[in-house]
């Protein structure tokens, strides 16, 4: 034998395939359906105000980086689902250049001020959006009608607004299903919601298709499960008792789970795992805890739809939960017999 | 019983096995290294004594190191020959300790000696002693002195006692073989330590990646012994005792207690046969059965070779690639590397295993994603995440205080499953290091 050159490690020596790229890169996968169906009701709209987020994301991503001296960390296809995730809560036809600055924000602001991947404490889209939404409230609450004739051939007018501007006027414009219901109590069709059918954010639409997408996660284990079936059903049971208490002032459960943004926020953004607690039981709690803002912002604050403030407050309150509610370690609860035992010995 | 899943414990991992090359492969003799080195320190505890000096001539199974107190064992030649010296030997855990080397002497016979005889009538004490003195550790891997594991302490009672025929690193398949070929033996040891603990029930625990040696065990279970055999799922680490004991019977083990607190008593599969084997005729383990395997080892195979031979001689015998990259004593998810082929086979040695270079990819580090895996993974249940986060502020004290740092036995699990590729375990083994330092400073 040649005197081989052996290298000193620590154990162990085999991993598993498991990588931060792929869980990243499949949960680009469990959102490509949603992005798809957006862009069939939206049209070419959608797919550039998506299109815009993801290039302003992962160029953002890059270039500060590479500002700090970094390695680039923008082939880990997280900014990826940043930029996805913008695209998908914003109005479809919000003018390019303030899509641009969204995504800008949300990794700027929502995760390289943080630490990055990994430090990020709140999930980096719905931060952009939280700026964006305060910085141009008209713009972000200017809504293009679902499945309109043309939707293929024509942008929306807002889109390429100039820099600086936002050309709001002679819009087509469509009022989302929650503002109709909160200013005018007009209930939108549940098979219509189930569907996409309705004006809203690209990803507020098809909750069968998020849910399709959820559900692939939750099977190749990249989903906590826990998160999203405590967020609906606090939803769903909390509104169910509410509307049972009085129809007039309560939508019906299927109607609050269907609306808005809540199936993309639960299945997609609470679950962001760097924003979520570490355990089970935690993840119950903060599911709760966003079900229950959820609510309360719709029903009783002064929006129409409070997804995003309830999943970036949930994210704050995270490490406090973990704080709370530690894994019970093996061996720690039957104390009793080992103190009898040292007793004894 | 198609319904039926198999026993286990909660938590764990699934690295594939690795070991259809070697278990179907019986054990063969290894042939004697032109030179042994027998560190008299092999176990947890005080070193052996040595009583022999250079030049004198020992014969294969003799005694050569005696039990220095209580918490230490015997040392016997692994071969007929010659003292060369007595001088310090490399481990693998870099330190050197006092040890005894032999040259084989060419013309011998290589008969091994025998001794006094203990039968398994004999009394608890004597047995003990005869344990201790055949040299006895877990072969496992642990090497803690067997006789001190079994020398339960007065008052506490012992219902169950737990054969580990487990063998859940990838990998190692001498477990599988001495279950296949030493049944007789591994019975034997069993009513040595019915005897010694007064136990009800003895459960062999093999996991189902091993059906041939549970039907083997079954089909020659003797009527004097209250055996019974269990088939477990195959889950890495449940060979670890605190996991054998939730696994086969869903008793806890107090954090920082011994098995004895709950009724049970691990004791591996090789280390039982061992004690039926040489105890009848005086012997003591002066050779093991060891898995050589690995990508980088061409004669791959289960091997009884005698304690002390360098790893050279046996990569040298077997065959190695040139681009071997990483040789290992154990499994490959807790074995240690080797820095130095001086290094000897141990009483606790149960595999070499050497790696290419291709296996061990080089990869990218992230920070921590919270994903939850490896508090998923984490037999004991900790917070690696936390852990790991703390280790690298190097704040041991807090991890050992508040999130049960000296709990975690390195099982590497948390490493395994990492997907930013964070050395979990690595860390863990640094701070325990460090919380034990300072703690013996106290």
């Amino acid at each position: 034998m040649k005197r081989p050159v052996l290298e000193i490690a620590s154990s162990p020596h085999v991993v598993s395939a498991n990588s931060v790229e792929t869980i990243m890169f499949n949960v680009v996968l469990a959102l490509l359906p949603a992005v798809a169906f957006s862009i069939y009701i939206f049209g070419i709209t959608a797919a550039l105000t998506i299109g815009a987020a993801v290039v302003s994301c992962l160029l953002t991503e890059h270039l500060l980086c590479r500002a700090g001296g970094a390695q680039s960390t923008v082939g880990d296809w997280s900014a990826v689902i940043t930029g996805l995730l913008l695209g998908l809560i914003v109005p479809p036809g919000l003018p390019v250049w303030m899509v641009a600055v969204g995504g800008f924000l949300s990794i700027g602001l929502g995760k390289y001020l943080f630490g990055g991947l990994g430090y990020n404490s709140f999930n980096p889209a719905l931060v952009g959006r939280a700026v964006l939404q305060a910085t141009f409230p008209v713009s972000m609450t200017t809504w293009i009608d679902a499945e309109q004739v043309g939707r293929f051939s024509e942008l929306a007018p807002t889109s390429l607004a100039a820099p600086l501007t936002a050309a709001t006027t002679d819009v087509v414009s469509g009022a989302t299903p929650l503002a109709a219901w909160k200013f005018d109590r007009a209930l939108a069709d549940t098979t219509e919601l189930a569907f996409g059918m309705v004006s809203g954010s690209a990803g507020e639409t098809s909750a069968l298709v998020l849910l399709l997408g959820g559900v692939y996660l939750i099977a190749r284990n990249m989903m906590n499960w826990r998160t999203p079936v405590a967020i609906l059903g606090t939803v769903a049971v909390v509104s169910a008792i509410l509307h049972a208490i009085d129809p007039g002032r309560y939508p019906p459960a299927e109607f609050m789970l269907l609306s808005g943004g809540l199936m993309l926020g639960a299945l997609f953004m609470a679950t962001d795992m760097v924003g979520s607690p570490i355990t089970n039981a935690g993840c119950v709690v903060y599911g709760i805890l966003i079900g229950v803002l959820v609510l309360v912002i719709r029903n009783w604050g002064g929006m129409p739809e409070g997804v995003m403030y309830a999943i970036l407050l949930g994210n704050a309150a995270s490490p406090h939960i973990d704080k709370l509610i530690q894994p019970r370690v093996y061996g720690t609860q039957r104390e009793r017999r080992a103190s009898a035992g040292e007793a004894k010995a | 019983m198609l319904f039926r899943r198999n026993k286990t414990f909660g938590h764990g991992v699934h690295p594939p096995d690795s070991k259809d090359r070697t278990k179907g492969m019986e054990i063969r003799q290894f042939p004697f290294a032109p030179e042994l080195v027998v560190p008299l320190s092999q176990h947890i505890g005080k070193p052996a004594r040595p009583l022999v000096g250079a030049g004198q001539e020992v014969v294969r199974g003799q005694r050569i190191g005696e039990p220095d107190g209580y918490m230490s064992v015997a040392m016997h030649a692994p071969v007929s020959g010659e003292v060369t010296r007595i001088g310090p030997v490399p481990t693998i855990k870099g330190q050197e300790v006092p040890g005894v080397y032999l040259r084989p002497h060419p013309a011998s016979t290589q008969e091994v000696a025998e001794g006094l005889a203990v039968e398994p009538t004999a009394s608890r004490e004597e047995i003990l002693k005869g344990i201790q003195m055949a040299g006895v550790v877990g072969l496992g891997g642990a090497a803690f002195p067997t006789h001190v594991k079994l020398d339960i302490p007065e008052g506490e009672y012992v219902d169950t006692v737990i054969i580990n025929g487990v063998e859940c690193e990838p990998y190692l398949t001498t477990d599988h073989r001495v279950m296949l070929e030493q049944v007789a033996d591994i019975y034997n040891g069993a009513r040595y330590l019915e005897k010694v603990t007064g136990a009800e029930r003895i459960i062999i625990g093999v996991e189902a990646n091993k059906p041939d040696a549970a039907d083997a065990l079954r089909a020659a279970i003797p009527a004097d012994l209250p055996i019974e055999v269990m088939v477990l799922e195959v889950k890495y680490p449940q060979g670890a005792e605190k996991m054998l004991i939730s696994a086969l019977l869903g008793r806890e083990v107090p954090s920082g207690g011994f098995p004895y607190q709950v009724g049970a008593i691990c004791i591996n599969v090789a280390t039982t046969a061992e004690i039926g084997r040489l105890l009848p005729h005086g012997q003591g383990i002066q050779e093991r059965v060891v898995s050589i395997s690995g990508p980088a080892v061409r004669d791959a195979g289960n091997y009884r070779i005698p304690i002390g031979t360098p790893l050279r001689f046996i990569l040298d015998t077997v065959g190695v690639a040139d681009d071997v990259g990483r040789v290992f004593m154990g499994g490959p998810m807790m074995g240690p590397t080797a820095s130095n082929l001086d290094v000897p086979i141990l009483k606790g040695t149960s595999g070499v295993v050497a790696f290419t270079t291709v296996e061990l990819p080089k990869r990218r580090e992230y920070p921590c994603i919270r994903c939850a895996y490896c508090v998923d993974a984490c037999p004991l249940y900790l917070n690696p995440s936390q852990l790991g986060l703390l280790a690298k502020n190097r704040e041991y004290d807090r991890m050992a205080e508040e999130f049960h740092l000296m709990d975690c036995f390195e099982c590497g699990s948390c490493s395994y499953v990492c997907p930013s590729h964070i050395p979990l375990a690595h860390y863990f083994r640094v701070a325990k290091a460090a919380v034990r330092r300072a703690r013996a400073k106290e």
